[in-house]
């Protein structure tokens, strides 16, 4: 359906009685949170494709493990800017080296190829991970653990505010959009709708900055004082050490493959 | 516009966290704690604004509306923006970790830019002549986006210059599109609430 401006898989995900959890979704936060990060740089610094092979694997594995929807946590990963994707089918032409085929007059590189192919795998490996390790997580659950993290309660807080507030304002959104729709408003490519929507953004504005004012005042009824205290606390247990080591020893796998690769 | 993780060489990858680094502390420094609700609901506004598709032609574009959030929130648009663009890889696996860094400064760096520079013209004159300065806002962030990543493809090898030559001419429509819906916001908004613009101003914790 082109022309009419929808809005999409925005719903972030929440522990609601009966929502299924797999055993990854057990482990501290924290130890998730670091094992997603420290997959990301080892994977982001491999460049041998038996190395970015097992790497994707690995994330296949934690996708099973995290029973996330499979279907559309692939669309996910797979999803990227067009941008990217313009980039990665450019790239064969612009790497210069031993050509695999030639259209009007420009030669494809199966170097071009295969760094194309690289940088395919590794964005993959690295979002299927971090979405099954991390996504997996309750956002304030998210927010407490980057805040024993270290991570500064300022951003923290807002990161937490933003979580509470994307529900609602989309809600908002759809409201003031079924409103238009009612009276007629149908989008296309031309200055009306551009104004309609821009109209529409401004309004959201204006109620969003409204709406903390009221949130402001309840919070002060509650007794607000200017600090809002984190008091989750997490402690590991004997599974996420364990997991924490395993991966760890994974990471250190990859490391050792990709330097005995580099060697030969 | 996201980067991919995988896509860039080191140096730009640690250059872009350093500088989100630096652009993280100076706006937090102007979020005390009584201007975190307000940051947080225009956070999510601009959340759910990234969400929205405009037709144009037979296609439609997703918005990114970061001159805008620059001319709200100023420096702590640093900070929102990040937020964004964390939900959006961790739940939605858009962008990357490692690249992280990159993709928020290419992003909320053009958004401080048109804020410090245009926010008090769009508060002067009529709101007619604001929401022109809001347009050219709007306009300018998406250009400084579009040259911020094409700059950050260049730098990582020649193999990328074409793409990222690619990467501007491809988003001029988008700029247009930017610039009236900015330009509409802003007109709109000083019309209804022009303290909106002066939320963040002075804001110091």
């Amino acid at each position: 359906m082109s022309g009419i401006p929808t809005i999409t898989g925005t719903a972030l995900p929440s522990n609601a009685p009966g929502h299924q959890t797999g055993w990854l979704a057990q482990l501290d936060p924290r130890a998730r949170i670091l094992c997603a990060v420290g997959f990301a740089v080892t994977v982001v610094t491999c460049d041998s494709f038996g190395t970015l092979v097992a790497a994707v694997a690995i994330a296949l594995a934690l996708l099973v493990a995290s029973r996330l929807p499979p279907r559309q946590t692939l669309r996910r990963m797979v999803a990227m800017d067009s941008f990217i994707l313009f980039m990665l089918i450019l790239l064969p032409f612009t790497v210069p080296g031993e050509p695999i085929l030639t259209i009007w007059g420009i030669s494809a590189s199966w170097e071009g190829l295969a760094q194309a192919t690289r940088i395919a795998l590794k964005a993959n490996a690295v979002i299927l991970a971090l979405m099954a390790l991390v996504g997996t997580m309750e956002p304030v659950v998210l927010g407490h653990a980057l805040h024993s993290l270290r991570v500064p309660a300022g951003l923290v807080h807002l990161l937490m505010f933003t979580v509470r507030y994307i529900e609602v304002l989309r809600q908002e959104y759809m409201r003031l959009r079924l409103a238009m729709k009612a009276r007629g408003f149908r989008p296309s490519t031309c200055w009306h709708t551009y104004r309609s929507v821009g109209y529409l953004l401004g309004m959201m504005l204006v109620r969003s900055v409204e709406r903390s004012e009221r949130i402001m005042d309840a919070m002060k009824c509650r007794g607000f004082t200017g600090h809002i205290p984190l008091m989750k606390r997490f402690c590991l247990s004997q599974n996420d050490i364990v997991f924490a080591a395993l991966f760890s020893l994974l990471i250190v796998t990859l490391l050792v493959g990709e330097a005995l690769h580099a060697a030969v | 516009m996201h980067v991919v993780d995988g896509a860039l060489s080191n140096p730009v990858v640690i250059g872009g966290a350093v500088l989100t680094l630096g652009g993280l502390a100076l706006g937090l420094r102007r979020l005390p704690m009584e201007k975190i609700p307000v940051a947080g609901v225009l956070s999510a506004t601009f959340f759910v604004a990234s969400l929205v598709h405009v037709p144009i032609g037979p296609s439609s574009v997703h918005l990114i509306m970061n001159g805008l959030a620059g001319l709200v929130l100023g420096w702590a648009a640093f900070p929102a923006l990040f937020v964004g663009l964390l939900l959006q890889a961790v739940f939605f696996g858009f962008g990357g970790v490692t690249v992280l860094g990159v993709n928020t400064f290419n992003i909320a760096m053009p958004a401080v830019i048109v804020g410090v520079i245009l926010r008090r013209l769009v508060l002067s004159g009529t709101p007619a002549t604001g929401a022109i300065w809001g347009a050219i806002g709007g306009a300018m962030a998406i250009a400084l986006t579009t040259i911020f990543v094409a700059l950050s493809l260049a730098l990582t090898g020649e193999e990328f210059f074409a793409p990222a030559k690619l990467v501007f001419f491809a988003h001029i429509p988008v700029m247009v599109i930017e610039a009236l819906l900015t330009g509409a916001a802003v007109y709109l908004a000083r019309q209804v609430k022009p303290e909106l613009f002066d939320v963040f101003e002075g804001a110091r914790s």
